[in-house]
């Protein structure tokens, strides 16, 4: 098998996606998808659930065909070239895909020989990886004992088998604890490092704002922003005035007194008001002013930089971690 | 082509290997099929006259083909999961023969197959069951079962990767082999049933034919055309059913 063997080659470990459609049935997943990462870099996919991101990774890892667009992905094409494409990508998902019933060492070890290694390699990597994992004292206990950190580390191990120069990592940190999330950050950093070119799709905004170079906001099946972080931060505009309310109640009330000074209209959730303010400088002044003289109460004043939760509110109307219906691609 | 042949082989090996850490995997292989046997023979093998046999004579071979039908329900029910726990979307993003995975979850069918044929023939020869047959008849008794249930097994696999749910799997899969193996010259002659029933259980269920060759060679019985018909439904089966999975594998998706 060559390509378990040979170095990763970067200059082909390139991601392009061009005007990618895909349907179930009336839903739109996707409608008409641009994405583009360059070698050794993190492109990552922000959006709610039910935004498209698990069907963008699944159209780029040949696990669906698209209904119309272009996918290319290490210099081979998704679709026509899907069987050569399969040896040089690794994909970790959410749902860490492990045999339970199998030790950690037994899982990598399959890998590898479905991968095509003779089985006396695949057990050397397997034991490399378990290695590099920090699950070698784990490695020969099947993995249902394994805690959500370890089997997430083991599937993302499952994916690294055969060095692929591009990763997917569809949401690799939902459901885990901070620590462990944390820890998965440190890998993911490491494994770009070495050069790897990564597509990560994430819900969490801090995940996108600390692991991506460049940011796709995907939201109901389009790319509505992409750019690197501080970009996309510029999108928005400059700082924005965060009131904390005393009572949550006169949320609207802030609307009214503070419309003369605003940008553009006001989001509030949880009695925190947000908008960006025409003119920066004696903005809190003239905002406690006006609160006061309207008899709106006010725990708490401040200038903040916008972080990508505001992008995110800006660029869809919608805040990102509120729709919680269910993925559309998931349950067709 | 070899490629299939290795894929095939460790996908085999992953679902062997699970055996001996899933005590109630092997109770269902072993423990159950005995206990349906002593049921049988010892509650029902009174009442049911069975000219030209004793009763379990003439049941073994029948509950033995049952038992060998349902084998496939490990397939059935170990796809399901590998659908929900997103096993299946990591095999698809793997360079590896797209058969492979169901031909090595039915191939290690085959194995357990043979191990809960052997349980049962064990059983049934402790409480009485007599071989009419050469080593030659008993050995193709043994083909021909082992044929019939990887047969059925590519029916649970397609049916496994069709259902939302193992639960589904099994109640679904049950409903239809059920009344099947019952409907048949498995457990009583079937000219004791109501007419309709027996010329379905003569004419259309294969479940009959294949028991029917099963008596033919390990009993001595009249076969007809019982052991070739198995044969050709047992093939015929499998022409059907197996493509049908690896198509359905082929553009099937995580279930979540």
């Amino acid at each position: 098998m060559p390509s378990a063997a040979s170095p990763p080659t970067h200059h082909e470990a390139t991601i392009r996606v061009r005007g990618v459609v895909k349907h179930y049935g009336a839903v739109r997943a996707l409608d008409g998808v641009d994405l583009e990462a360059a070698a050794g870099t993190v492109l990552g996919l922000l959006g709610p659930n039910g935004a498209g991101k698990t069907t963008a990774v699944r159209v780029m890892t040949t696990l669906l065909k698209p209904d119309a667009g272009e996918i290319e992905v290490a210099g081979l094409d998704a679709v026509r070239q899907a069987a050569e494409l399969r040896e040089r990508i690794g994909l970790a998902g959410q749902y860490a895909a492990v045999d339970e019933n199998l030790t950690g060492a037994e899982n990598l070890t399959m890998v590898g020989r479905l991968y095509g290694m003779a089985r006396a390699d695949a057990k050397a990597r397997a034991a490399e990886l378990l290695d590099r994992f920090d699950l070698t004292d784990a490695g020969g206990r099947p993995a249902r004992d394994y805690s959500g950190g370890m089997r997430r580390r083991l599937d993302l191990a499952a994916a690294l088998v055969a060095r692929p120069p591009v990763l997917f990592l569809d949401e690799p940190t939902t459901g885990l604890d901070p620590r462990a999330r944390l820890a998965m950050w440190e890998t993911i950093e490491g494994l770009v490092a070495d050069g790897t070119t990564v597509l990560l799709t994430t819900q969490y905004l801090d995940e996108a704002d600390r692991l991506a170079d460049r940011i796709a906001v995907i939201d109901r099946g389009k790319v509505i922003a992409d750019g690197t972080s501080d970009e996309l931060k510029d999108r928005v505009g400059g700082e924005r005035l965060e009131i904390h309310l005393s009572d949550g109640a006169q949320a609207s009330a802030v609307g009214a007194a503070l419309a003369p000074m605003a940008a553009e209209a006001p989001f509030s959730e949880d009695g925190v008001v947000k908008l960006s303010v025409k003119q920066r400088s004696g903005a809190i002044v003239e905002a406690v002013r006006r609160l006061d003289e309207a008899g709106v109460g006010v725990d708490d004043v401040g200038l903040k930089r916008p972080t990508l939760d505001d992008v995110f509110l800006t660029l869809t109307g919608h805040a990102a971690e509120q729709r919680t219906d269910d993925d559309e691609e998931e349950r067709r | 082509m070899r490629r299939l042949v290795t894929d095939t082989l460790v996908i085999a090996e992953r679902n062997l290997v699970r055996l001996p850490r899933s005590p109630d995997l092997l109770l269902a292989f072993t423990v159950q099929p005995v206990m349906f046997v002593l049921l049988f023979v010892y509650v029902f093998g009174g009442a049911i006259s069975t000219p030209g046999y004793s009763y379990v004579d003439f049941l073994i071979p029948g509950i033995i083909v049952q038992n060998i039908a349902f084998g496939g329900f490990v397939t059935a029910l170990g796809l399901n999961e590998d659908l929900h726990k997103g096993l299946i979307d990591r095999f698809r993003s793997l360079p590896m023969a797209r058969p492979a995975v169901l031909a090595g979850r039915t191939l290690a069918d085959v194995v357990t197959n043979t191990l809960s044929v052997c349980v049962l023939l064990v059983t049934g020869l402790i409480i009485g069951f007599n071989f009419h047959a050469s080593v030659g008849e008993i050995l193709a008794g043994f083909g021909i079962l082992l044929l019939f249930g990887y047969a059925f097994s590519w029916v649970f696999a397609l049916l496994g990767l069709l259902v939302s749910s193992p639960e589904s799997a099994n109640s679904l899969g049950f409903i239809a082999v059920f009344p099947l193996t019952f409907i048949s010259s498995a457990f009583v002659p079937v000219q004791s049933m109501p007419a309709p029933l027996e010329w379905f259980a003569d004419n259309l269920n294969p479940f009959t034919i294949v028991v029917d060759a099963m008596r033919a060679l390990w009993l001595g019985a009249p076969a007809g055309n019982s052991i070739w018909g198995a044969v050709v439904w047992s093939l015929a089966i499998l022409a059907v059913f197996a493509p049908l999975a690896v198509a359905r594998y082929r553009k099937t998706a995580a279930l979540r």
